[in-house]
């Protein structure tokens, strides 16, 4: 059989395989970033980044159960002035990088942005999400139609980078907010984000264990949630989708594409599969591509539509 | 696994010096010397600790007090109860057979401690700034003291009383934890002899299973392939010996920064 193709495009981004590293998950340095790439991952995204420092909630901030994760890590980083430094030779990672921004006011993802310009990001995703932190995504009022379409325009008039807007899973009307993100200029849709937020309580101590009390739920439990979005978003919208939640193996991410992702977010499976979980994603994939005679992945996109 | 804690209930305290407390408790956990586990105060926070002690089912953590969350654990009676998730990380790769010395400076000596207890004949050095400091009189009776200011002991760093060791010793390996100046001091002293040489990271801990990237030391990740690394892993971490990352990210200078006060007694000038 013929050389098997497993690059795909996210709008005017090539990528060498569908795998990104989903924000928030090691991405804090740019050293990090760089083994992700170096284990195989098509695109890598850094934690999200604000406009001050922020420490987090306290920990527990990050916790597994049987069907996935718990997570309410609530943003932590430098802020924008000292991660545009960290990050500002990412062109040696290698591979595209995304960098994640986060606000709470619209001039807030601005600033971010304009903070951002001495560097060398591929895109600049906006998740506007976020269920367990105050003054940021759906804490902050950003899941509605409305929200959407203000962050977006006010970032697209200040940056050339293609925009991708993470979304909520939690909300029912994901499609009128993916569109009001489309209609505002952005390139892509990330789906989704963590959903709930959930909680896990230790019955000996009889208090939850995440310090923030609740937090967003990601992996295997996220997954046929993830896909049912992804669904609904590729009736909805023109623009590429990045399947995100519970894909850890080559399975799941062609399940996603057939969903009618461009490319799927890998999180939680860095800590199922390892940190070379990309690598493992993109050779499940392409054996199964093989076994179904298969030459180029983009040919599975949105095979599960009527 | 799951990474959730399980609480334990504390059997016994061991008062060590007025600085540190062995807090024991039962657990049927698997450790290897050098592991580390996640300890939890409901509604306060979860911190990394060595497990200090192992006595079949038995396990110690030797807490230094140095901030609200270690005085919170100084506070804790027999009976109460904590939560314990791990063990995490890589641990030392003990090699019986060889020659060898660990060197433990201030609470670093608590991580060392499951490696003396294993190992046969090793030679111990702990170094911390005053007599007083120094715990396990009781438990290791062959150690080997220094201090900063000569009340017990050698008078100076544990890498010069090393290196005076050094002379007159032939070692194959050292094992070493405490203050990363003195860490890089050592590795650089080991180098230069040819000794093998494993050290002990301490970094801001968040989730101890991979995820976050918050312990990050050149791209490798203090939590799952450290907190033990070894000296080839060593020259390919420009951030050993350098560069923290404080709990927002930001990346400082590890051996002066007010918010870092890293594994405790810096002995090392
Ligand atoms: C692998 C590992 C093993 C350790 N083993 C021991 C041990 O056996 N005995 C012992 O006394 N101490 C040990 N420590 C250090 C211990 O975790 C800190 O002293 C403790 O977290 C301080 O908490 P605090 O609230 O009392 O002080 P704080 O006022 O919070 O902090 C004092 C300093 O402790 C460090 N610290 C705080 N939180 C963390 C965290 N989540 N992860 C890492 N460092 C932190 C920071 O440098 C901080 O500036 C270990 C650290 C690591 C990384
Ligand atoms: C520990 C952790 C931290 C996260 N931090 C962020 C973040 O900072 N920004 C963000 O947009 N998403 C964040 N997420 C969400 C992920 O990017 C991803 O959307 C979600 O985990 C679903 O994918 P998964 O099931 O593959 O993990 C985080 C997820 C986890 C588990």
């Amino acid at each position: 059989m013929s050389k098997l193709n497993l690059s795909v495009r996210v709008g005017n981004i090539q990528l060498r395989n569908p795998t990104i590293l989903a924000s928030g998950i090691l991405g804090v340095t740019k050293a990090l970033l760089k083994r992700v790439a170096e284990n195989g991952a098509g695109a890598v995204t850094t934690k999200s980044m604000s406009k001050e420092p922020r420490e987090g909630h306290k920990n527990p901030t990050v916790i597994t159960f049987e069907a996935g994760m718990l997570n309410a890590v609530g943003y932590s980083n430098p802020g924008i002035e000292k991660a545009a430094r960290e990050f500002a030779d990412i062109q040696d990672v290698g591979v595209p990088a995304i960098a994640s921004v986060i606000g709470t006011h619209k001039e807030d993802f601005v600033r971010v942005v304009e903070g951002l310009s001495g560097t060398h990001f591929s895109a600049i995703e906006i998740p506007l999400s976020c269920p367990h932190t105050p003054g940021f995504g759906l804490l902050a009022g950003q899941g509605t139609p409305q929200a959407t379409f203000e962050i977006t325009s006010a970032v697209r008039k200040v940056t050339e980078l293609p925009l991708f807007i993470k979304l909520s899973p939690s909300i029912p009307e994901i499609s009128t907010i993916a569109k009001a993100a489309e209609d505002a200029g952005a390139n892509a849709i990330t789906a989704v984000n963590s959903m709930g937020p959930g909680m896990i309580i230790n019955i000996e101590a009889q208090k939850p264990i995440l310090d923030y009390k609740v937090g967003g739920v990601t992996g295997d439990a996220l997954r046929p949630i993830a896909t049912r979005c992804v669904y609904d978003l590729y009736e909805a919208i023109n623009i590429p989708i990045i399947g995100t939640g519970g894909v850890s193996t080559g399975r799941h991410a062609i399940e996603m594409m057939m969903a009618g992702a461009s490319a799927v977010g890998i999180g939680t499976g860095v800590y199922y599969r390892g940190i070379d979980v990309f690598k493992k994603i993109c050779e499940e994939i392409s054996q199964w591509m093989r076994e179904n005679s298969i030459s180029d992945i983009n040919t599975i996109k949105g095979a599960a539509h009527d | 696994m799951i990474e959730q804690p399980a609480m334990v209930k504390i059997c016994d305290i061991r008062e060590e010096s007025p600085l540190v407390k062995t807090l024991f408790f039962e657990s049927s956990m698997n450790f290897i010397p050098g592991q580390f586990i996640m300890v939890w105060i409901p509604m306060v926070d979860e911190k990394p600790f060595t497990v200090s002690s192992i006595q079949k089912n038995l396990l110690g953590i030797s807490v230094l007090k140095k901030g609200t969350f270690t005085d919170l654990l100084h506070q804790k009676r027999i009976g109460d109860t904590i939560g314990i998730r791990g063990p995490y990380g890589n641990g030392f790769h003990l090699q019986p057979e060889l020659h060898s010395c660990v060197v433990g400076g201030g609470i670093g000596i608590a991580s060392l401690a499951t490696v003396i207890d294993t190992l046969p004949k090793i030679t111990i050095i702990q170094g911390t700034r005053t007599a007083s400091e120094i715990i396990y009189r009781k438990r290791f009776t062959d150690m080997r003291f220094c201090t900063e200011d000569g009340s017990l002991g050698f008078r100076g760093t544990t890498v010069d009383l090393l290196e005076d060791i050094v002379k007159k010793q032939q070692f194959q390996k050292v094992y070493t934890c405490g203050p990363e100046k003195m860490m890089f001091k050592i590795v650089e002293l080991c180098k230069k002899h040819h000794i093998a040489c494993e050290v002990s990271l301490d970094r801001y801990i968040k989730c101890g299973f991979g995820i976050c990237g918050q312990c990050d030391c050149s791209g490798q990740r203090t939590c799952v392939e450290g907190p033990v690394f070894t000296i080839p892993e060593l020259n390919t971490m420009e951030d050993f010996g350098r560069v923290a990352l404080l709990k927002t990210g930001e990346r400082v200078d590890v051996n002066n920064h007010r918010q870092l006060s890293y594994i405790s007694i810096d002995n090392a000038k």
